[in-house]
């Protein structure tokens, strides 16, 4: 009973501190993002969070958002799900945090968006990739400032298709956990619209952090498929691709398929033959055919580069897409609510209608929070300029083509896609960029 | 399955099977001597895989002959193996040799997860890789498909030296007398004359040099990234808890066993892989739960 009503108190105070942020401008405007500072995914978390140190930076001397200082909280993803969900509700509960950016793990993402929900905080997830989510649920406190992983798999799927129209054979290694599992099922559906024929001659999920692929090499070798889907990344993606060129799995005529290369292109310098499908998780590349000469990116990659030594990577512009997505949102909350500091409930309806431009395309948010972005795709080449593998023959896929619409269910809607899409790509509009 | 896929799934087993009985030998011979079960060995693991691409590193950034990858690999396992090593016995092992195995667990534990960051520090977080030594070795084929000669014939020459040679010494030389000497019982041993706190520290720089030597073998193929040591502790566990702690014999069995099992899964049935090193260790553990190779505890009183 105690406990009850001391929740119960609690949850009263929470709701009248909401309800006065909701009028006065605050004197700064703290927001919690989760990013992965330990583990194997730090490979991302720790690029992502200098983004983020980054632009907020440049974000407050430009006058923040409001004219509201931004100061970000970090809390460590790595932590595990369970913990991070206590730290979650401590930067809510404790500090007042109503706006946070979480998360980059989609098993992360599952377990904060109810959270939210319930806390009535305004959550960006501003990189995990399930689409089950917004799918699955309304939510009205959750939204995602990029594309989900239908928009990336279908997208795949129709580049491989312009590259290797003739494919027959397709295998699978990618990571046992959610992400490798659910990606291979959308990849492996999407195929099947377009080639119903296609045959898998193995299926094989190495364990998350597997550190020797000798025997998958082998197998590979052996059966050699037309095609070889790797939907892995970090360390798993670099062993993957150093220990198949070691053992000259590249030579044979192996289409490979890698959607999430780019984050791994500079580490793995010439390690990396020319040929491999490569993507990034939407429209970001630092050599974007459409922004690479645009100034505000520039600039970004320059000092991106100055302050952590590497080109960016995925999860930096996704990271700049969630800062330049609140803040639009924000504004425009502000707008509507007469000048008036808004709540958090505000800028999620705010940002459902929106669009914004971080470094890549327009950026277009559905009203079930789900972003409408881009999807880049290309195939590795060697520059002599460069000692690491860059992309060329760039196509930039509309997300519009290739998302589950809203209040449909991806597993459905993919095998209803119209097979006629994949003659869409061979039209002048989607002529590849050259890398420049 | 046929005669050309056995042969296949063979090769890839032993070689997977030789770096895991390196760092797994080390482990038990910690275990033999001193009755501690060292959970700090993944770190040293990591720590030598991460030493060994920085000498490798070194070696190109200097312009030293590229011949010096291959023993750069081994001068990092001795360095890593025989500072480490000696900073643990010398600060933790010593002190808690007497006390309760869980507080045992514990301490090593904490050491692991010190030595965890302090490799974050150090490292980074971005995944470390210098493969030159597999390049200059080149490949070789066998039923068509192309394997890097270091696989096939250096990892497992390696696994093999250390088993012979570690077995020669403990059974030939005198110091190596000590050590089983101090196995079979400390206090005896002690009383005999034996300098059991060189002996234990001679076993920490081995065994640790042991546990370094299969990441710097590893580094060459591998990515290394933060936590993968714990990968390493956990499956040199399973080998030794599937020998019989303290087994050497049963170390290189077991770890075939783990090996062979994991490779022929991923050809005939991939979701096994994973489940494959437990799957041997239970089902060893059920019908022999001292594991394979170990003898009935002799009485000591």
């Amino acid at each position: 009973m105690k406990l009850k009503t001391l929740c119960a108190i609690a949850a009263t105070l929470a709701l009248v501190h909401g309800a006065a942020t909701a009028q006065d401008k605050p004197a700064e405007l703290k927001i919690g993002i989760s990013t992965f500072t330990s583990g194997p995914a730090s490979v991302f978390g720790v690029p992502g969070k200098a983004a983020a140190e980054l632009l907020i930076d440049e974000m407050n001397k430009a006058g923040g958002i409001g004219g509201v200082k931004v100061t970000p909280i970090f809390i460590d993803e790595g932590i595990g799900g369970d913990k991070l969900l206590s730290e979650y509700r401590r930067l809510v509960q404790e500090q007042g945090i109503r706006t946070m950016l979480s998360a980059i793990s989609s098993g992360n993402c599952n377990i904060i968006a109810p959270v939210a929900e319930d806390l009535k905080v305004l959550n960006v997830m501003w990189d995990c990739g399930t689409e089950k989510i917004l799918e699955d649920k309304r939510y009205k406190y959750v939204v995602r400032t990029q594309a989900n992983a239908t928009t990336e798999m279908v997208a795949s799927v129709l580049y491989l298709l312009k590259v290797r129209p003739d494919l027959k054979t397709i295998a699978v290694v990618n990571q046992d956990y959610a992400w490798g599992r659910d990606s291979w099922e959308i990849f492996l559906n999407a195929l099947k619209v377009f080639k119903p024929d296609v045959r898998v001659v193995a299926e094989m999920f190495p364990k998350f952090g597997a550190s020797d692929f000798s025997t998958e090499i082998s197998r590979l070798q052996a059966l050699r498929p037309d095609v070889v889907l790797n939907t892995g990344w970090g360390g798993d993606l670099d062993t993957f691709v150093r220990q198949a060129g070691q053992r000259g799995l590249f030579k044979q005529n192996i289409t490979f398929v890698m959607p999430l290369l780019e984050s791994s292109l500079e580490r793995l310098g010439d390690a990396v033959p020319a040929g491999i499908i490569a993507g990034g998780r939407g429209d970001h590349y630092w050599a974007h055919p459409e922004t690479r000469d645009d100034p505000k990116h520039k600039d970004f990659v320059a000092k991106f580069r100055a302050k952590t030594g590497a080109y960016p990577i995925y999860p930096t512009y996704h990271m700049a897409q969630a800062l330049v997505g609140l803040k639009t949102g924000y504004e425009a909350a502000i707008k509507a609510n007469g000048g008036k500091w808004p709540s958090p409930e505000q800028v999620a309806e705010a940002m459902r209608k929106m669009k914004f431009k971080a470094y890549g395309r327009e950026v277009t948010m559905r009203e079930d929070g789900q972003g409408l972005e881009a999807q880049l795709l290309g195939v590795t080449k060697r520059d002599p300029k460069y000692p690491f593998a860059v992309i060329d023959k760039m196509v930039l896929i509309p997300a519009e083509l290739v998302t589950t619409p809203v209040g449909q269910k991806s597993p459905v809607w993919i095998k209803s896609i119209n097979p006629g899409l994949a003659k869409v790509l061979a039209t002048d509009e989607f002529k590849p960029h050259d890398f420049k | 399955m046929d005669a050309s896929l056995i042969i296949l799934a063979l090769m890839d087993g032993v070689s997977y099977a030789a770096l895991l009985f390196l760092v797994a030998l080390g482990l038990t011979l910690i275990f033999g001597v001193m009755h501690i079960l060292n959970i700090a060995h993944g770190s040293l693991y990591a720590w030598g895989g991460y030493f060994a691409a920085t000498l490798g590193l070194a070696i190109t950034s200097l312009s030293l002959p590229p011949v010096l990858g291959l023993p750069a690999l081994f001068v990092a396992a001795i360095i890593i193996g025989g500072l480490l090593g000696t900073v643990l016995e010398f600060f933790l092992l010593r002190r808690i040799l007497d006390k309760d195995p869980i507080l045992q667990l514990l301490v090593t534990f904490a050491a692991f997860m010190v030595l965890e960051d302090l490799q974050r520090l150090i490292w980074g977080v971005q995944p470390v890789f210098v493969s030159d030594v597999v390049g200059q070795l080149g490949t070789l084929e066998v039923a068509g498909v192309t394997y890097t000669r270091y696989q096939l014939l250096v990892l497992p020459s390696v696994a093999v030296v250390a088993f012979v040679g570690l077995r020669w010494f403990l059974r030939k030389t005198a110091l190596g007398r000590q050590v089983t000497a101090v196995t079979h019982h400390r206090e005896i041993a002690t009383a005999m004359g034996v300098n059991t706190h060189r002996v234990m520290w001679l076993t920490m720089a081995l065994g640790g040099a042991l546990g370094a030597l299969g990441g710097a073998l590893a580094s060459p193929t591998t990515s290394f990234t933060p936590g993968i040591g714990a990968e390493m502790m956990v499956l040199s566990f399973a080998v030794v808890a599937t020998a019989g702690l303290g087994q050497i014999g049963g170390a290189a069995l077991a770890a075939l066993m783990i090996g062979l099992a994991r490779s022929f899964s991923i050809y005939l049935m991939p979701e096994l892989e994973v489940l494959m090193p437990y799957l041997i260790m239970v089902a060893v553990l059920l019908v022999r739960p001292e594991g394979l190779f170990s003898t009935v505890a002799t009485r000591r009183i």
